[in-house]
């Protein structure tokens, strides 16, 4: 993508003028500043997109008709919004720390889109190819944590505290299963490229890594604070959370902000475990449209029907649950890589089924262990009787 | 090294999402841990019980509607047989069928709020919720036939009700009676064996049948600590000896029993209505005139008639000194008193629990300042 951009700007140079100073750093500024910005303008559509889509399945999901005015099926509204939300008054608290006050906001938004610099939207069609951008992935999703607890420090609102220091704690607890999580693909592939991962993909890695597929998931749930770990913003209990305070376009950017981490752990879910721009016929990019499409639409889903967990389970599911499947996932995966050595076409298939047969059903297993105890005694209990007919069971107990 | 550490104080309401309302809360936390909680109500005092003192006895009658606004026809009721034992009148018999036809409905509709909003506080967002406002519709829209009004209905008069049911309400009664099934074991297919709901639920905020005993805690609440009572059928009022109905009643004692049995609930509210459809017999919805005038003077005395709410002991206290309007009218009121265990139940739990608990619990603001 680069290069070909690069070459025509080249050409269209050479056309007007020839032998210029710095042509080569000029073009490369050029070629950076295009692909930039053809990349942020296709994730705020889609982060337009996204809320309008989102409203629209929740109305369908609730029997209700959701946002159906502005434009067919109301598919302006979004657009309307964020006009509105730009000339909206910005309150700055008194007491709140400016300049954080104000940088907290960009520090959520700009690495949400840099983590699009290294996702491949087709085989040849992606921004940079670093050769460690699974682990950049990684290390740029951690920042969102940092501007949460600056926009909930400087605003000086205790309500926004408990917001942030939950989202830290769930943040640390999270990053460790979704970091290893992806140590069986890596060790498969033996390349830390999101290109090379997914020109490995031949098949999907959710059916070869199907322990790290659930464990990314759910780890990038709680990452970008969406249902059932949206604990961050936890409206019956914390109001709108560490953004109370805000208002205005600073609100605006962090909503923004969260609707494109959503498309993010979309993309990094789609592009790592359900293959990328890998597909028949159609290019690769209307491939990874429909698969983020669908993931997203599995999130709204899970939005629509999850009630959220308490504080502590979330963290008990990350250190009790999440944590050791990774470790399972990743000696069954190493073990099968020390096997199937030889790059032969049927190497992913047998890794596959040693990892469905022996590292699939600790999920079951661990899940089960971590139920709510007495699970199967509740129907028991909730026998009705009319009065009269028995006794209670504490006045059993005294008499 | 020991990191220093205090106790942070937040002040929840009177405006918070979840309040039900505008109640205030100043809550201390140890972490996540809640260890002290102030309860700040009457944002929403308006002094009914003043009010009623310069109205006429049937004027009173829309003061109770706007007690308890989700549960209007059950206030109407517990007032009107008060003023009914007061004054000595003898109810129609097909008035006293509309009206527990009309009272069962009010506490379905009260249930699938109480339910759908304990999920919504829960953080389910909004489907659980609109699927009980869904099947709540229905009942509002069978009021608005019934008297022309949805939540503030002053449907029962001295003796009967206002006026007899029209045919389109019939109609629409026995398809309620057949869809509403199918709609909670809809609602309870979501909910009732869902993990995370009873991660959430399940043995928080127990409270024992001594303590909701010792704290006069009625209603739900009082049944899912194990107390088989309710005042239907312990003390029945208007027809309820003449129906078969059971009473749900759980041993657990926390927030899970307590959404249970208002579900259980909701279903033996409607076995009432449906034997209320079948006993009803065409005649008269109130008394004439002439036996029960507009300006009731009732005789010299006092009264207190208690029914079941669909929040608990709904209690009327009334007293006469002969003139038009009561020299003193008192309300006990369910929600008031549920909530005087709200510390109780909420010291030691998380910030998550506390709004579930308050939810739980099911109070209505406009029943607890009056």
């Amino acid at each position: 993508m680069f290069e070909f951009i690069y070459n025509i700007l080249d050409f269209l140079f050479d056309l007007v003028i020839k032998d210029i100073m710095f042509e080569t750093y000029i073009l490369t500024g050029l070629t950076g500043i295009i692909i930039g910005f053809a990349v942020i303008n296709g994730v705020l559509g889609g982060v337009l997109a996204l809320i309008w889509g989102e409203r629209r399945l929740l109305g369908r999901f609730q029997q209700r008709t959701g946002p159906n005015r502005w434009g067919p099926q109301g598919i302006l509204t979004s657009t309307a919004d964020a006009v509105k939300v730009m000339f909206k008054e910005d309150i700055v608290p008194e007491e709140a720390d400016k300049y954080i006050f104000n940088v907290a906001p960009l520090l959520l938004v700009i690495p949400v889109f840099i983590i699009f610099s290294v996702i491949p939207f087709g085989i040849s069609l992606y921004a940079v190819d670093i050769n460690v951008s699974a682990l950049f992935i990684l290390a740029i999703t951690s920042i969102s944590g940092l501007s949460i607890i600056c926009a909930a420090w400087a605003s000086a609102n205790r309500i926004a505290i408990f917001s942030a220091l939950r989202s830290v704690a769930m943040l640390i607890s999270y990053e460790i299963p979704v970091g290893l999580s992806l140590v069986g693909i890596l060790l498969i592939c033996e390349s830390m490229s999101v290109m090379d991962i997914v020109i490995y993909q031949k098949i999907p890695f959710i059916l070869i890594q199907p322990v790290a597929a659930i464990v990314f998931f759910l780890g990038s749930l709680a990452e970008i604070n969406r249902t059932p770990f949206d604990l961050t913003e936890a409206e019956s209990e914390l109001a709108a959370g560490y953004q109370n305070d805000y208002s205005g376009m600073k609100w605006g950017l962090f909503y923004l902000g969260e609707f494109a981490a959503a498309i993010a752990a979309a993309t990094v879910f789609s592009t790592l475990f359900l293959g990328g721009p890998n597909g028949p016929f159609l290019p690769g990019i209307f491939w990874l449209t429909i698969k983020v499409v669908a993931v997203l639409f599995f999130i709204i889903w899970i939005r629509a029907s999850w009630p959220r967990f308490r504080i502590d389970q979330v963290l008990n599911l990350a250190w009790k649950g999440l944590f050791e499947l990774t470790l399972v996932n990743i000696i069954v995966t190493s073990i099968a890589v020390i096997i199937w050595t030889d790059a032969d076409s049927n190497r992913l298939i047998y890794i596959g089924l040693a990892n469905w047969i022996f590292a699939f059903p600790f999920v079951i297993l661990i899940f089960k262990m971590l139920k709510t105890s007495n699970y199967q005694d509740t129907n028991k209990e909730s026998m009705s009787y009319p009065i009269g007919s028995d006794t209670p069971k504490f006045m059993k107990e005294k008499s | 090294m020991s990191i220093k550490s205090e106790p942070i104080t937040i002040n929840l309401g009177p405006q918070h999402p979840s309040t039900h309302g505008v109640f205030r809360m100043r809550v201390t936390f140890d972490g996540e841990t809640i260890i002290d909680v102030e309860p700040i109500f009457g944002y929403l005092h308006r002094g009914s019980e003043k009010l009623a003192e310069e109205r006429t006895y049937t004027q009173v009658v829309t003061l109770t509607d706007r007690m308890d606004y989700v549960s209007s026809m059950l206030n109407n009721q517990g007032y009107i047989l008060a003023v009914e034992k007061l004054s000595n009148i003898k109810p129609e018999t097909r008035g006293v069928w509309l009206r527990m036809i009309a009272s069962e409905l009010q506490r379905i509709a009260s249930h699938l709020v109480a339910v759908g909003f304990l999920i919504q506080d829960l953080g389910a967002w909004g489907t659980p919720l609109t699927y009980a406002m869904r099947e709540r519709e229905k009942i509002l829209q069978m009021f608005e036939m019934l008297c022309g009004a949805r939540i503030t209905n002053s449907y029962m008069r001295p003796g009967g009700v206002f006026m007899d049911a029209p045919q389109q309400f019939w109609d629409n009664l026995s398809s309620f009676i057949d869809e509403f099934p199918a709609a909670v074991d809809e609602l309870e297919r979501l909910l009732t064996s869902n993990e995370i709901i009873f991660s959430r639920t399940k043995g928080v905020a127990v409270l024992t049948p001594e303590q909701a005993i010792n704290a006069s805690i009625t209603g739900p609440i009082l049944r899912s600590t194990g107390v088989p009572w309710d005042l239907r059928k312990n003390d029945p009022y208007d027809y309820y000896d003449k129906v078969d109905f059971e009473i749900p009643v759980h041993n657990a004692g926390d927030n899970y029993s307590r959404y249970l049995l208002r579900v259980q609930e909701m279903r033996e509210s409607l076995k009432i209505v449906k034997q209320c459809v079948d006993f009803i017999e065409p005649g008269p919805v109130r008394p004439h005139h002439d036996d029960v005038p507009f300006l009731l003077r009732p005789p010299k005395g006092d009264c207190y008639v208690a029914i079941e709410g669909s929040k608990g002991e709904l209690g009327f206290y009334l007293v006469s000194d002969g003139s038009i309007s009561p020299y003193r009218w008192h309300v006990r009121s369910s929600s008031l008193i549920n909530l005087t265990l709200l510390r109780e139940m909420l010291i030691g739990t998380l910030f998550g629990d506390l709004f579930v608990t308050f939810g739980g619990i099911d109070i209505n603001m406009g029943e607890v300042d009056r």
